[in-house]
């Protein structure tokens, strides 16, 4: 028995090293091959400039400032909608509904990104263009939306998951004192689930983030700094998609490791942050 | 009974046609009896086209051979030749002289094909000067109605670094003046007329051949770009299609080359938009 149990335990500690281990190393690979450039001491030229390879700008800060507003805005319009789902499904849930469409969400996690980007292509793209009449609809608004899309179902499901552990005595309190559900929602339901909530937001952020297809199909991919939600802007994964092509030898295809460490850096950023305020809160709550 | 023998004798004539048939096509193909090998191409997206329906009557004929074709654009043909990822790498250019040095390439045109500016079919716009043009692209000309056409900002489309319809049409149209950072960026010729169809006040540019009811081409200082004006040298946004390989052309490799350059692969060329060069 003890032989098997060190056996197992051996087994899932090489299997937690090793994925681990290669998240580390990604990054430690990248770092390698961005070495060249960060040598030559344009690191900060290349965080904050602009890119243009015919005059020797190789710049990322559009696609930084356009990664970030993609992304954040598709968070900002994916929240209250899943917020409002989610707590439809996992709370109201009248006449056993929320199950059904619980299944249609989850349904959802399996359409490949390109689809949605079709969608966005011939349907969001002309109605964007035509309502605002501004811009040709590539634009940043447009890939916020479709990735929003993308992102809700994961959003949703981890919602819905916290509000289930919600005790359902707190829930029953509530009815039994004549709260409302407004009442219900922010007194009992939020309180008791913002922790897997928040897992939720990161996780669906990182994956807005780093969407390659959605962006390359519907966000117009210039590379100007973008100065309105109707303007086309580039993300970082739609810039090394669209460099990758170009001569090994470049300056540009180096830029695309730097790319990818500025993805990573951004990412592992937020998952920090967001541990580092779960602390924070517990110790409020101790105290 | 007689209805059974009508049957019997049209199967057999149609058996008979494709026979026939087969062995007229077979000519060409002949070469590739016997082969059992796996062919990789990849490269400009342009050549596709072409590339696949030589593959489709090669692999018809001889089911042993495989032949993969992907695109990426012209810089990733040559890399990938080079690094011999695939057996052949197409390219709407020549390659460098820095690549053909690093990787021993060997290059071989087989088509020529003009680069053509193009518009939505609903644009009123439907000739512009080389300096027009130019001035659309670096953003100077930011609204239709300046050239006549509705009062609507212009959408810029191009393409990105890597691609050979974008080096032609830059150096040979746009005499290397500046695009502006503002364009949109899509990834492909297919790409590229999907979104001039989409936006009625688009401008772009596509290779000659993929030119059809769905966009405009531009009549460019007085010259329509067609296949003609391409081949007779008066539209001059041109380029060649070019073939790559690492080393010398051998195997598989050099039949496909042959079959391309033969009167077959030449009428293939011709009838997806290209000029031939033989």
């Amino acid at each position: 028995m003890d032989v098997k149990e060190t056996i197992f335990k051996s087994v899932f500690f090489a299997a937690s090293i090793l994925s681990a281990g290669i998240t580390l190393f990604i990054l430690g690979f990248m770092i390698v091959l961005a070495l060249p450039i960060l040598k030559q001491g344009l690191f900060f030229d290349m965080l904050t400039g602009p890119w243009a390879p015919d005059h020797g700008l190789f710049g990322l800060g559009p696609m930084i400032i356009g990664t970030i507003c993609i992304a954040l805005m598709a968070l900002v319009i994916s929240f209250p909608v899943s917020l409002g789902c989610s707590f439809f499904i996992g709370i109201l849930n009248p006449r056993g509904l929320g199950k059904w469409l619980k299944k249609i969400i989850e349904s959802m996690t399996a359409v490949p990104t390109v689809i949605y980007g079709f969608v966005g292509i011939f349907f969001l793209v002309p109605l964007v263009r035509e309502l605002f009449l501004k811009g040709s609809g590539m634009c940043i608004l447009s890939a916020a939306i479709m990735l929003s899309i993308l992102i809700s179902p994961t959003m949703i499901l981890f919602f819905v998951q916290s509000f289930s552990m919600v005790p359902q005595n707190d829930l029953n309190a509530v009815d039994a004192l004549g709260g409302n559900t407004a009442q219900k929602f922010f007194y009992v339901v939020l309180p008791h689930s913002w922790k897997g909530m928040l897992t939720g937001i990161i996780l669906s952020f990182g994956r807005a983030m780093g969407d390659t297809l959605i962006a390359l199909m519907i966000s117009g991919n210039s590379v100007a700094f973008p100065g309105s939600v109707l303007d086309s802007a580039r993300t970082l994964t739609a810039h090394i998609a669209l460099i990758i092509a170009a001569d090994f030898d470049s300056i540009e295809f180096k830029t695309i490791f730097l790319s990818s460490i500025f993805l990573y850096i951004m990412t592992s950023f937020g998952i920090i942050m967001s541990r580092f305020s779960f602390k924070k809160r517990k110790t409020i709550n101790e105290t | 009974m007689i209805i059974r023998n009508l049957t019997a004798l049209l199967i057999f004539m149609i058996m008979l046609f494709f026979l026939v048939a087969g062995n007229c096509f077979a000519g060409e193909l002949d070469r590739f009896k016997g082969e059992k090998q796996v062919l990789r191409i990849s490269g400009g997206t342009a050549h596709i086209p072409v590339m696949k329906e030589a593959a489709k009557r090669i692999m018809t004929f001889n089911p042993d051979i495989r032949i993969t074709i992907a695109g990426g654009g012209s810089g990733a043909g040559i890399k990938q030749v080079g690094e011999g990822l695939v057996d052949i790498g197409n390219s709407g250019r020549k390659a460098t002289e820095a690549e053909i040095n690093k990787y021993g390439l060997k290059m071989i045109k087989w088509a020529i094909d003009g680069v053509a500016a193009v518009v939505n079919p609903k644009n009123l716009v439907k000739t512009l000067t080389r300096q027009q043009l130019q001035d659309i692209f670096s953003g100077k000309i930011a609204n239709w109605k300046e050239l006549g056409g509705n009062d609507k900002p212009i959408n810029v489309y191009t393409r990105d670094k890597a691609s050979g319809t974008r080096s032609i049409f830059w150096k040979k149209a746009l005499e290397k003046k500046d695009i502006t950072s503002r364009a949109n960026v899509v990834v492909s010729n297919g790409a590229m007329k999907t979104a001039v169809n989409n936006d009625p006040y688009s401008i772009g540019y596509v290779s000659v051949g993929f030119i059809n009811d769905s966009v405009f081409a531009i009549v460019l200082d007085g010259v329509k770009p067609t296949m003609d004006s391409v081949k007779q040298g008066q539209y001059t946004v041109a380029r060649g299609l070019y073939s790559n390989t690492k080393g010398d052309v051998k195997g598989l490799a050099k039949k496909f080359i042959d079959y391309l350059l033969g009167p077959e692969g030449q009428k293939i060329a011709l009838e997806k938009g290209f000029i031939p060069v033989s």
